[in-house]
């Protein structure tokens, strides 16, 4: 089993939109129609390319049609063999890549009413989190309002590359109302595109886009940490999800070197970096991008000086590990108990509402 | 680091102190005038009338103001008057003598890199080569020149390269790290083919502006996020140099990433290699690890050191790295320099020592063994 216990608390596993015809019932009558007249396509994003080998895991794959898309198909890869008690459904459909707010908006309800109906419904240890239009902020808020009556709804998703950084003041209204209703904030790899995804241009390879998303995650820690998003909103948990984690300790070693130097420039950053990231910051398991032997994982885990920050995820249906393999070899007990069930309901506020 | 603190005095004897290497020191000009003796009246002119604009919105300045005046030193300005950086005998006396910098390295910024017209780009760093030559490597024997190149524009890159291949007194070329494209694109490759022939280290430091938001979320607030940012630029760089194959197609080629830290790389590396494993049928062209291609080929400098707390984690990072890849440099006169007497509070033995601070830059650099 490697040593994953039986209970964990799975916060990373993707449901697919099988095809927009899933979300024509859940669609206002203007966008159903919309998508018939203009031919919209499938708003699947060059994130996860359908054939790629990390998309999905060979032994995960079904024979036609998208990874993870059935309910049937997550329960017996994603949620039976790893003995799972709660998973949290973070679904990658293309919405915030639209450049329309009222289009986003309105995919992004019918997202979520299906994630609530297919999902949620029929599947007991599923949670998931609110897609929101990120495009506008009134409009983001409106759905975070919409949803949070609904307790399996335990997270708000954004992905890591938008127009704008995080951090920036004019999504703080996302904020405020996430931590109103209790909701983390979890920050998914991809991008909307509309910036290229590296801060140097475009990139030839797929690879380079995938390994770079870890860059992405530490510029939007430094920018929610510099802007004061923590200072303004102390309760927030922020969840960064499948952004790797082994760059942490390094990130913040530099980060709190310019603190040090420029805080002049942010005073109402008024704590270090590593303790806020301690105290509101937390890092989904997979994908483990670790040295290659424990002793050094081991030195790398003493380095993130907290066992508080992980939170265990198999990221379902990518390809990150090998059989059941989600945790890493080697982990003290305390530690493996702490990631797959003590941190996750520590972070979630309400999965101590719905979880008995 | 922005406080004035109590240094050794300059007048100590520099036999006192392990000799340094400093890969990273910035000759600054007194003013634009400076460059007129290897500027042609057209680009003179055409200076004085449009200016030299780099891909930001500014006339004058930065993107993102500094913390200090010239990002420098507040000690750092000559008694004779004009810009930290601009005087070689109050360099000489402050830092060269003092801290017994037996091999500097010159890194001059603000020079044409990365400006808008192509051609004055390269006439500009034509004449900070020059400069170079005339105003400091031949009037200090321990200082060496780059070669400093419109890496926008490759052909004319090459040339420059080519220009200085036989004069010993150039040991890298340089690039800046924010370039328009990533840094393993095809349209720098004629950069490299240039610099593995002459045998010099090709050097990316931090700062220049490609046009494109600093981060891949856009543009962020604040200076000390563009400052601490410089590390994902040079990440994302260094990504591109392993996926494009420039590493496995110039096996001599030496990268040596500068003021961004290095205790990324570990990490950065091992990301590499476990995606690039899963995604192995993307990039046939490469033959082996990421890792190995950054552990051959690869050097950073030290400043800004990264300053855990507890310090032995530095210590970790760096055995990951690898004792003979990191190159000390303190970044003078800017205002973030790191102080050789204070940079390396780590129990390690002598020889870790000599080649943290001086013997990995005699190696690096071309023909100063």
């Amino acid at each position: 089993m490697a040593g994953v216990p039986a209970g964990a608390i799975d916060c990373d596993i993707h449901p697919s939109v099988p095809s927009v015809a899933a979300l024509m019932p859940y669609l206002e009558d203007h966008w159903r129609e919309q998508v018939t007249i203009r031919g919209i396509d499938e708003l699947n994003s060059i994130s996860y390319p359908l054939n790629s080998p990390l998309t999905c895991r060979p032994d995960w794959r079904p024979a036609t049609g998208r990874p993870a898309a059935s309910i049937e198909m997550v329960r017996a890869q994603a949620l039976d063999p790893f003995a799972t008690s709660i998973a949290i459904a973070n679904c990658l459909y293309g919405i915030q890549l639209l450049f329309s707010e009222d289009m986003a908006a309105a995919f992004a309800r019918a997202v979520n009413d299906w994630m609530a109906r297919e999902w949620l419904d029929r599947e007991p240890r599923l949670r998931a989190s609110i897609v929101v239009p990120i495009q506008n902020a009134e409009m983001a808020v409106d759905e975070i309002n919409r949803c949070a009556a609904d307790k399996r709804f335990v997270q708000v998703l954004l992905l890591v590359m938008g127009d704008t950084p995080l951090g920036r003041r004019h999504h703080w209204p996302i904020y405020a109302a996430a931590e109103k209703h209790g909701l983390a904030i979890g920050i998914h790899a991809g991008s909307a595109y509309h910036n290229p995804p590296t801060p140097v241009g475009w990139p030839s390879y797929y690879t380079e886009d995938y390994v770079g998303q870890a860059q992405a995650f530490q510029t939007q820690l430094t920018s929610l940490i510099c802007e004061g998003v923590f200072t303004k909103f102390p309760n927030l948990k922020v969840v960064m999800l499948e952004s790797g984690f082994t760059w942490l300790p390094a990130h913040l070693w530099r980060l709190t070197k310019y603190w040090r130097g420029l805080r002049m420039e942010i005073p109402w950053v008024d704590r270090a970096p590593g303790d806020i990231v301690r105290s509101n910051v937390r890092f989904s398991l997979q994908p483990v991008d670790g040295p290659p032997d424990q002793a050094s994982l081991l030195k790398l885990f003493d380095h993130m000086q907290s066992d508080d920050l992980l939170l265990f995820s198999t990221d379902y249906p990518h390809n990150q590990f090998a059989g059941l393999s989600a945790m890493p070899d080697g982990l003290p007990p305390a530690l493996v108990r702490k990631i797959a069930i003590e941190n996750p309901r520590a972070t979630y506020a309400r999965l101590l509402e719905t979880v008995q | 680091m922005n406080e004035l603190r109590a240094q050794a005095a300059p007048d100590a004897p520099a036999t006192s102190r392990i000799a340094i290497a400093d890969g990273d020191i910035h000759p600054a000009r007194s003013g634009a005038r400076d460059f007129h003796p290897w500027l042609s009246k057209r680009w003179q002119d055409h200076i004085d009338q449009y200016g030299a604009p780099s891909r930001h919105g500014w006339q004058v300045g930065p993107a993102y103001p500094k913390s200090q005046p010239n990002a420098s030193r507040r000690d750092a300005y000559p008694p004779e008057g004009g810009r930290p950086g601009s005087s070689l005998s109050f360099m000489q006396h402050q830092h060269l003598d003092t801290n017994n910098v037996a091999l500097g390295i010159l890194n001059p910024l603000g020079s044409g890199q990365g400006v808008q017209n192509p051609a004055l780009s390269a006439a500009l760093c034509h004449a900070t080569n020059e400069w170079q030559l005339a105003e400091w490597t031949s009037k200090d024997s321990r200082l060496r020149a780059s070669v400093v190149v419109p890496y926008e524009d490759a052909i004319a890159s090459a040339a420059e390269i080519r220009r200085y291949a036989d004069n010993p007194s150039f040991v890298q070329v340089l690039l800046l790290s924010r370039t328009a494209e990533p840094l393993g694109s095809r349209k720098y490759w004629p950069i490299y083919e240039a610099a593995a022939e002459a045998g010099m280290p090709v050097g990316v430091h931090a700062f220049g502006y490609g046009g494109n938001p600093v981060t891949p979320g856009g543009w962020p607030s604040y200076y000390i996020e563009e400052m601490t940012g410089h590390s994902q630029c040079q990440q994302a760089g260094l990504t591109s140099l392993v996926m494009e194959g420039v590493f496995e197609r110039w096996p001599t080629l030496k990268m040596i990433m500068i003021e961004a830290g290095f205790a990324w790389a570990p990490p950065l590396a091992w990301r590499l290699d476990k995606h690039f494993h899963t995604l192995r049928s993307e990039a046939p062209h490469l033959t082996r690890l990421p890792s190995e291609y950054m552990r051959d080929q690869v050097w950073w400098t030290t400043q800004p050191m990264e300053e855990p707390e507890p310090r032995a984690h530095l210590q970790d990072s760096i055995d990951w790295i690898g004792w003979d890849k990191l190159i000390f440099a303190t970044d003078y006169p800017h205002w973030d320099f790191d102080d050789p007497a204070q940079a390396l509070p780590l129990r390690i033995s002598e020889q870790q020592r000599a080649d943290f601070f001086l013997g990995n830059a005699r190696k690096v650099y071309r023909g100063c063994a």
